[in-house]
């Protein structure tokens, strides 16, 4: 009988199905692609480490360290800092970050470099290679040269990729390659210089690297060194990507309960026309059960196909994925098909869509068999409770699936919580703006306008549905762009002359005059002159770190212990911060113990208050210092921040460089400044702020991109349900048409009014979502990032108009049989709903 | 008195799969400006369609329709709108209102579409007229059958019609609504000096008016004068 019956429908069905066809393919997609992520980065481990595991400290080694590093024979070391470059060719400069490499490195993988013999040959001719990227930017070619420090070096090839190097970190400071043996002369390795060593070993079959690094790590960590392994790296590269790939799951499987939205409408709407005939068959013996099951089937069987073509679409589509994310990723991806998307993919469909339309199929277990005779419009105590039961179920589902996804009972929670709260919020401004409309009724418009707006509450409308699928869809979409938006505005540079934009670092104290001096005869004054003295922590109350590391019970944060703090020295606070707690001391009075200011994150990692003491090992002499202050710091602030401020008076002897900062009005004078402090000062590293703004909006262009691709999911399910709600509508718009067409309305007004139906429903759906998710940002700028945002002027100048056009010109290619129905229809009683 | 519609020989074949259906034989009469005029006969004899091609609401095969005096064959489907928009009313057996306005907004709709100004005047005089006063910011669901036929019957007077169409206009009403529904028609008829052609299987309706066009099979079997 299910077959029967749904045959008779079938086209409207298959409508339903495709509604989920494309949250199905998108959610297997994105779980898909995942699966092979985990798989790929599993396999080139080796490769993207470059060995089985490194030795890494941001020091010379120490000599216990050392005779550790010695003992396991290192196959290949590297010692990598930043630093400006300077082009001869173009007289260009960039901060670059240099890797100087010594032996086998990389053990596993290759350096992918053009041309090909570049990698094995760059060594042995005493040149660079440098990053593909900088090279195209610069319009550098093989044979130019390369000026990194105090050397100059001709470029042997460009750089496409390399073990340790990934993509993102590549963007700021792309690298350059060297042979060691000249990192000495480069001159760059001077105090404060951020500099790494790296030591690659490679492990004999059957070594056991996890009780290497059980074995060692402590000893390491004690002597500023740390252990990896090509497992651990790895599992942490695969963390990063997962969490991305969780999230645009999350933003997929929104689509998908987008798609159900859609089906639990339309089955809505398809049920209350057949309770008739259930009333029938219910007249002629057929039991509650029976009746049910014939539309649960029905249900059912579309879910599953809907479920099989969107998991088939899915594993297509998942083809693209390497496509999209090559920005981000550092290792090429072999893609196949895991068994765990499909079930879950064939799953989904089933489950979804029946757990959807439960809610309208239920009607079919309640009617009565007296609808026969007489419509009864009718909601018992029992179907109420029912619907409760399935409505919790609903919940209960996506819950799981959130929670099976992020693995976070709280995360799922929220997710699960938000959905409902802007599902409920967009639903609650629709009916607002429904019931305003309604209220404040245009009676002055004309008749095809007013009539379209009327179209909007005809019966059987699914307006409230359109509303929320356009509604979610824009809404998603906008936030990416206002997102991008809060983190611009949070990163963008002051237009002040007063607000530095250029970083000058690692100036050397015997140097600092003289930076000056190449500055201020150019008209550039300097705004800061920040000394910078490193040091790490000795004690925490009293407590020797080396004991705290060796307490397992404790829980301060393990990177106070081994950190190298940069440490500076002043009177006052700065713009980004504010004191919290304690007393901002200014100058250093008593002996013995020196005040210190933290900021809020260092004090809670170590567990400290004010009044706390704290022991510094600065540069072999230690200082008993208490925390007099505890300061927020506005970390997302373009500007040199501190963790830990020392008072005036104290570390003024201390061996210390010094960070300058200036203001440079245009990109010209920037270039020629650091042009000529590269030229005279080759250890100083220049960070131009607006260029390092113009990286980050990259970056988050790059990113908003693949967002944007995973929202638009949603609009292509809005736009299915939409087609779906058409075609619902269909029987009653070509009664109306007819009717008007009947007494005297022209093809042209008939047009009119069709048209500017979808422009209501466009204009209104996208503007609620766009308005609703300019408020979430809004709302989101204020209290968490403490910031104020202008809107992009994309959501409403061309997500607006873009969507409400997509919506006009589907309601209008779905409306062209109604336009032409001929008016004859209105006498004829056979006019049959759409099948 | 000069024809307001005369219909000369028209023929209307259906196409079902491989099967010609003629609906319409060689169909040839002609009602005078201001007549009462019926077409009666069983189900499936062609009335409805006869009725719809005199309004234009669709092509005849072979034949012609003056209406008003304008060959329908000349007009394309917008021109035959807005002749039925300026000259035509309808009644329909099932009232045909539009669910989403209100009885005042739905007997509007005629002049609306004319871009007239009075509309709203207009409208609330013919409610008023049919006993609507009341009634007359209520929806169609809010109204009875009658109610709704009285809606109906204000709408197709809104325009001032020079020829009304009525498709079984009590075919949905009990005896005693019906009746009301049709002295009303009359006495619009009569106050307008409206043409009105009905198609009823109710002979006693059929009575009351001057002519009766009986159908049978697609084919004229007699007309006749009946007072």
């Amino acid at each position: 009988m299910a077959w029967r019956d749904g045959k008779a429908s079938g086209k409207r069905l298959l409508l339903f199905m495709s509604s989920i066809i494309l949250g199905i393919a998108a959610v297997v997609s994105i779980q898909s692609f995942s699966k092979n992520l985990e798989q790929n980065i599993a396999l080139q481990s080796k490769a993207l480490m470059g060995a089985d595991f490194l030795i890494d400290s941001n020091q010379l080694p120490t000599d216990k360290v050392q005779r550790i590093i010695d003992s396991l024979r290192p196959n290949g070391h590297e010692v990598t800092f930043a630093s400006m470059a300077a082009f001869s060719k173009n007289r260009a400069t960039k901060l670059v970050q240099v890797r100087g490499i010594e032996g086998d490195f990389p053990l596993y993988g290759v350096i992918e470099t053009e041309p090909v013999d570049a990698a094995e040959n760059y060594k042995r001719h005493n040149g660079a290679l440098v990053d593909a990227t900088l090279m195209l930017q610069f319009k550098l070619k093989p044979g130019d040269s390369i000026k990194i420090g105090a050397l100059s070096f001709p470029i042997i090839g460009a750089v496409k990729a390399a073990p340790g190097s990934s993509a993102i970190s590549t963007t700021i400071a792309p690298p350059v390659i060297l042979p060691f043996k000249f990192i000495e002369d480069t001159g760059l390795l001077q105090t404060g210089s951020r500099v790494k060593y790296n030591y690659y070993f490679k492990a004999k079959v059957g070594f056991d690297v996890e009780a290497l690094d059980k074995a060692i790590d402590p000893i390491l960590d004690a002597e500023n060194a740390d252990f990896d392994s090509h497992s651990s790296v790895s599992e942490r590269l695969g963390k990063r990507y997962q969490n991305f790939a969780k999230f645009l799951n999350l933003v997929a499987f929104i689509a998908l309960l987008l798609g159900c939205v859609g089906i639990a409408s339309s089955v809505h709407i398809y049920i209350k026309e057949k309770l008739k005939g259930i009333a029938v068959l219910k007249c002629i013996g057929a039991t509650k059960k029976q009746t049910f099951l014939i539309y649960l089937i029905q249900i059912a069987g579309m879910g599953l196909l809907g479920g099989l073509i969107g998991t088939i679409a899915g594993l297509i589509l998942q083809q693209i994925f390497p496509l999209l994310l090559q920005e981000f990723l550092p290792f090429s991806i072999a893609i196949s098909i895991s068994l765990q998307p499909v079930i879950m993919g064939l799953l989904l469909g089933v489950l979804m869509s029946v757990l959807f339309a439960l809610l309208p199929l239920l009607e079919t277990w309640y009617v009565s068999p007296l609808q026969v005779l007489r419509v009864q419009e009718s909601s018992s105590t029992k179907s109420k409770r029912a619907n409760v039961v399935v409505i919790f179920g609903i919940m209960t589902f996506v819950f799981g699936f959130a929670y099976w996804l992020l693995n976070n009972w709280k995360y799922a929670l929220l997710f699960m919580l938000g959905i409902l709260v802007t599902f409920a919020i967009l639903a609650a401004i629709a009916q607002l703006f429904m019931k305003i409309i309604n209220k404040y009724f245009p009676h002055q418009w004309s008749f095809t306008s007013r009539q379209s707006l009327r179209n909007l509450y005809r019966p059987n409308n699914q307006t409230m549905v359109l509303l929320l699928a356009i509604g979610v869809g824009s809404f998603l979409i906008s936030t990416m762009y206002f997102s991008k938006d809060i983190l611009l505005a949070k990163a963008s540079l002051d237009a002040s002359v007063k607000s530095p934009n250029i970083i000058l670092l690692d100036i050397q104290t015997d140097q600092k005059e003289s930076v000056v001096e190449a500055i201020e005869p150019k008209g550039i004054s300097i705004i800061d002159n920040i000394p910078i003295v490193t040091m790490r922590m000795h004690s925490i109350k009293g407590r020797p770190v080396n004991d705290i590391r060796l307490d397992s019970t404790s829980t301060i944060n393990q990177w106070v212990l081994n950190h190298e703090f940069r440490v500076t020295y002043r009177d006052s606070l700065v713009a980004s911060e504010t004191l919290a707690s304690g007393k901002w001391e200014t100058q250093n009075h008593e002996e013995g113990i020196i005040p210190i200011s933290l900021s809020d994150n260092v004090a809670r990692d170590a567990q400290v208050v004010v009044g706390d003491t704290l022991v510094f090992n600065v540069q072999g002499v230690t200082m008993m210092t208490k925390v007099g202050s505890i300061r927020t710091v506005d970390w997302g602030r373009m500007q040199v921040n501190f963790s830990i401020v020392f008072p005036k008076g104290v570390l003024e002897n201390a061996p210390q460089f010094h960070v300058i900062t200036t203001h440079v009005s245009d990109k010209q004078k920037s270039a020629e400044l650091q042009q000529d402090l590269v030229n005279k000062f080759p250890n100083v590293s220049v960070i131009d702020l607006r260029q390092v703004l113009h990286l980050i909006q990259g970056i988050l262009d790059k990113i908003s991109w693949v967002i944007n691709f995973m929202a638009f999911f949603s609009i292509l399910t809005g736009i299915i349900v939409l087609i779906g709600s058409v075609r619902t509508s269909k029987y009653q718009r070509i009664k109306e048409s007819v009717l008007l067409r009947t007494i005297g309305a022209q093809g042209v007004q008939i047009l009119k009014i069709t048209a500017l139906e979808y422009l209501y429903l466009g204009v209104l759906g996208s503007g609620i979502g766009i308005l609703l998710s300019l408020i979430a940002s809004q709302l989101l700028a204020f209290f968490v990032f403490d910031t104020r945002f202008v809107p992009s002027w994309v959501p409403f100048g061309i997500l607006l108009p873009s969507i409400t056009l997509i919506v006009l010109g589907i309601g209008l290619a779905n409306s062209r049989s109604i336009l032409k129905s001929p008016p004859l229809q209105v006498l004829r009683k056979e006019v049959q709903p759409f099948r | 008195m000069t024809n307001i519609l005369n219909v000369n020989e028209l023929v209307k074949t259906y196409t079902s799969g491989s099967k010609q259906l003629t609906v319409l034989d060689n169909i040839t009469f002609s009602v005078k400006a201001g007549a009462t005029f019926s077409i009666v006969g069983p189900s499936g004899s062609g009335k409805t369609t006869l009725l719809g091609l005199c309004a234009g609401l669709d092509d005849a095969d072979k034949g012609s329709i003056e209406l008003c005096g304008i060959d329908l064959k000349n007009l394309n489907e917008d021109e035959r709108a807005l002749l039925r928009n300026q000259k035509v009313g309808f009644i329909f057996q099932d009232f045909q209102l539009l669910p989403t306005l209100t009885a005042l907004e739905n007997v509007c709709v005629p002049l609306e579409l004319q871009g007239s100004k009075n509309a709203i005047d207009v409208s609330t005089d013919l409610l008023k007229k049919v006993g609507l006063s009341e009634r007359m910011n209520h929806y169609p669901s809010q109204l009875s059958g009658g109610e709704q036929q009285r809606v109906a019957l204000a709408r197709a007077f809104s325009n001032k019609p020079q020829l009304l169409f009525a498709d079984e206009p009590t075919g949905n009403l009990d005896e005693e609504t019906g009746e009301k529904v049709i002295q009303l028609l009359f006495e619009l008829n009569q106050d307008a000096g409206t043409t009105l052609v009905i198609v009823t299987h109710d002979l006693d309706l059929a009575k009351r008016t001057k002519h009766i066009l009986r159908l049978k099979g697609g084919k004229v079997l007699n007309n006749e004068i009946t007072a």
